[in-house]
C-alpha cells in the first residue's frame, strides 16, 4: 500500500513572528522555518504504518518554492522513500494545494493520503477536506488513532466533546491531530541518507492545475494588544478587585 | 444577496454556536436562510424558526444525517447552494463546521474563508493568521463565499423572537462512504467550555491528574467550565478536549482564571480575547502575568484553596 503525506514549510512554532511594517504580510525574511508539526505527525504515522508492514512506500510531497526541498529531504530523512515538490512561486491557497495534490493521487494512486488537519502559518484546517471533496474519498479530519484493516480503516476523532470513531474503506484521506502518535527525532546517518533518495521536481502547470489564489489579501495587522493589568499582593485584594472593579463575580 | 447557515444541532435543539454564525450572517446582509439537516430533527428545526434574524429554515430530513458526515452533508451543502442561488455559505467553526466546511467549498470550487472574526463587507472579512499574532483582511473574488466563523468574534443572536418558516426539502444522496461506529462523550458536570462565562484552567504546574481536583471547588464556586493548557493535556492530566489555546479550543469568556499556566503563545491565541483574565503562577516571570488583568504571584496550592475560602 502507497501513503501519500503532504508536508508544508512554515515559520517555525518556536519564533514570535511580526508583522510587516507596510502591513502586507509577516515577517518571513530570516526567519527559521520547519515542518509544519502536524505534517510531522501525519509523516511519523505513515512510517509506523510502514514499519508495521501496513504501508509499502511513503510519498512525501511539498508545493511551494524551491526553498521546500529543504523541508522534502526531512521528510526523507524522517522515513519517506521518495518525495515530489510541486515548484511555484505562486502564494498557494489551500484550493490550490488541494488541486495539486489531487493532480498527485490521480497518478500515483495512493491508498491513503495523509495530511495535518492544519498549518501553523495561514491556521486554515481546509486542504485535507478539500482534497477528500476532489477525489470523492471519505475524509476523516483530527484524527487521535488510525487502525487499516485490509482495505477499511477505523479512524478516532477528536471533535468537541469527545471522541468520534469512523470506518471506511480506503482510499481515503484522514488529517492528524496533535495526539496521533509523538514524532521521531531526525538521526545524522538518515540525514546522510536521505541525500541519495529520489526527490523529483514538477511544475503545476505540468499536472494541468491552475493555481492562482482566489482570495486577496488586502492588509495584515497587528492584534489589539492586551495590556497587562496589575499585580496584586493577596487574594482578598482580588476578590475585592473582581467583585467591585471588574465586576465579573458576586 | 442570501446567507445560508448550516446548523449544528443534536437534532432536538440547535448548538449554541450556530447563533453566532447567524450574527455573523446577518452582518452580512440579505435574507438568512438556516439549513438544518438530521434525521427527525423537527425540534431543532423549530428552534431555528424562532431564533432572531431568520428568515427561512430549510429542513432536510433523512436517516442518512443521523450522524453529521462530512461526505453526506457537503453534498447537500454544496446542491442547495447552487441551486438556490445563494450568495454566502457559512458555518461556525467548531470541530463539526471545520469538518464540513472546506468539503463544501472545494465541491463549489469556491476558496474557504476560515475562522472569520468580522465583517468588513459582504466581500471581505477579517480572520486571524498564526495563532493569532496577526490579523489578515482577505477579500474573496468567488461567486459563493464559503466561511467559517470564529465564535468569539460575533455575539450569539437571540435564540427567541423570530418566526421564520419551516421548509421541507429533499434529501441529497446517502455517500454510503463512512459508516458512524460510535462517540465516546465526555461527561459534563460542568458548562461547556466554549459556551462558559466563567472558566477555570489549570497547567503544568498543577503537576499531575490529581492536582487539577485542587481547582473544582473553584470552579463549582464560580460556576465555571474547565479548561487547560496543551502542556496538561499532554501530561495526561486531564482529556484533550480540555485544551484551550492554537489547536484546541478558542474561548472568550468573561473571566478566565490560569492557574499554573505560564502562558506559552499557542495557549493565549485560544483566550486572549477574554474579558477579564486572572492568572496564579508561582513564576513572576511568567508571559501569562502580561495579558493577565489581576495577577498573583505564589504557590498555586495554597493560593486556590485561600480564593475558593475567600469568596465565601
Amino acid at each position: 500500500m502507497k501513503i501519500l503525506v503532504a508536508v508544508k514549510r512554515v515559520v517555525d512554532y518556536n519564533v514570535k513572528v511580526r508583522v510587516k511594517s507596510d502591513g502586507t504580510g509577516v515577517e518571513t525574511a530570516n526567519v527559521k522555518m520547519s515542518m509544519n508539526p502536524f505534517d510531522e505527525i501525519a509523516l511519523e504515522e505513515a512510517v509506523r504504518l510502514k514499519e508495521a508492514g501496513v504501508a509499502t512506500e511513503i510519498l512525501a510531497v511539498s508545493c511551494g518554492t524551491t526553498a521546500c526541498q529543504e523541508t522534502l529531504r526531512t521528510a526523507l530523512a524522517l522515513g519517506a522513500d521518495r518525495a515530489i515538490l510541486v515548484d511555484t512561486a505562486v502564494e498557494l491557497q489551500p484550493l490550490a494545494v488541494a488541486k495539486l495534490l489531487k493532480a498527485l493521487c490521480d497518478k500515483e494512486s495512493p491508498k491513503l493520503a495523509l495530511l495535518g488537519k492544519q498549518a501553523i502559518d495561514d491556521d486554515c484546517n481546509q486542504t485535507g477536506q478539500m482534497l477528500a471533496a476532489l477525489l470523492g474519498w471519505p475524509q476523516a479530519t483530527f484524527a487521535s488513532k488510525l487502525k487499516i484493516e485490509g482495505d477499511g480503516a477505523e479512524v478516532t476523532r477528536e471533535v468537541d466533546g469527545g471522541l468520534e470513531t469512523l470506518a471506511f474503506k480506503l482510499p481515503a484521506v484522514v488529517t492528524s491531530d496533535l495526539r496521533l502518535n509523538e514524532p521521531r527525532y531526525v538521526t545524522l546517518p538518515n540525514i546522510m541518507k536521505a541525500k541519495k533518495k529520489p526527490l523529483e521536481t514538477i511544475k503545476p502547470e505540468a499536472l494541468g492545475v491552475d493555481v492562482s489564489p482566489r482570495l486577496a489579501t488586502l492588509g495584515v495587522a497587528e492584534p489589539p494588544k492586551r495590556k497587562a493589568g496589575i499585580k496584586v499582593p493577596d487574594v482578598k485584594t482580588l476578590v475585592e478587585k473582581l467583585k467591585n472593579e471588574a465586576k465579573v463575580i458576586q | 444577496m442570501s446567507v445560508l447557515v448550516l446548523a449544528e444541532h443534536d437534532n432536538a435543539a440547535l448548538k449554541g454556536a450556530t447563533l453566532n454564525a447567524i450574527a455573523a450572517a446577518v452582518q452580512i446582509g440579505g435574507d438568512v436562510a438556516v439549513l438544518v439537516a438530521g434525521a427527525n430533527a423537527s425540534g431543532a428545526a423549530k428552534a431555528a424558526s424562532a431564533v432572531s434574524g431568520v428568515a427561512k429554515v430549510l429542513l432536510a430530513d433523512a436517516p442518512h444525517y443521523a450522524e453529521p458526515l462530512a461526505e453526506n452533508i457537503s453534498t447537500l451543502v454544496a446542491g442547495l447552494a447552487k441551486q438556490g442561488g445563494y450568495s454566502h455559505v457559512l458555518v461556525a467553526a467548531t470541530s463539526f463546521g471545520k469538518n464540513v466546511t472546506p468539503r463544501v467549498a472545494a465541491l463549489l470550487d469556491v476558496a474557504q474563508i476560515s475562522d472569520i472574526v468580522a465583517v468588513k463587507s459582504p466581500d471581505t472579512f477579517v480572520r486571524p493568521i498564526y495563532a493569532g499574532n496577526a490579523l489578515a483582511t482577505v477579500q474573496s473574488k468567488d461567486a459563493v463565499k464559503v466561511i467559517t466563523v470564529r465564535t468569539t468574534g460575533f455575539d450569539a443572536v437571540p435564540a427567541t423572537g423570530g418566526s421564520a418558516p419551516v421548509e421541507q426539502i429533499p434529501a441529497g444522496p446517502d455517500t454510503g462512504a463512512v459508516r458512524f461506529v460510535g462517540r465516546a462523550v465526555t461527561k459534563l458536570e460542568r458548562p461547556e467550555l466554549t459556551v462558559a462565562k466563567i472558566i477555570v484552567s489549570g497547567g503544568r504546574g498543577m503537576g499531575s491528574a490529581e492536582n487539577f481536583k485542587v481547582l473544582e471547588p473553584l470552579a463549582d464556586r464560580l460556576g465555571a467550565a474547565m479548561g487547560a493548557s496543551r502542556a496538561a493535556v499532554d501530561s495526561g492530566f486531564v482529556p484533550n478536549d480540555w485544551q484551550v489555546g492554537q489547536t484546541g479550543k478558542i474561548v472568550a469568556p468573561e473571566l478566565y482564571v490560569a492557574v499554573g499556566i505560564s502562558g506559552a503563545i499557542q495557549h493565549l491565541a485560544g483566550m486572549k480575547d477574554s474579558k477579564v483574565i486572572v492568572a496564579i503562577n508561582k513564576d513572576e516571570e511568567a508571559p501569562i502575568f502580561q495579558v493577565a488583568d489581576y495577577g498573583v504571584v505564589g504557590d498555586l496550592f495554597s493560593l486556590v484553596p485561600e480564593l475558593v475560602k475567600e469568596l465565601g
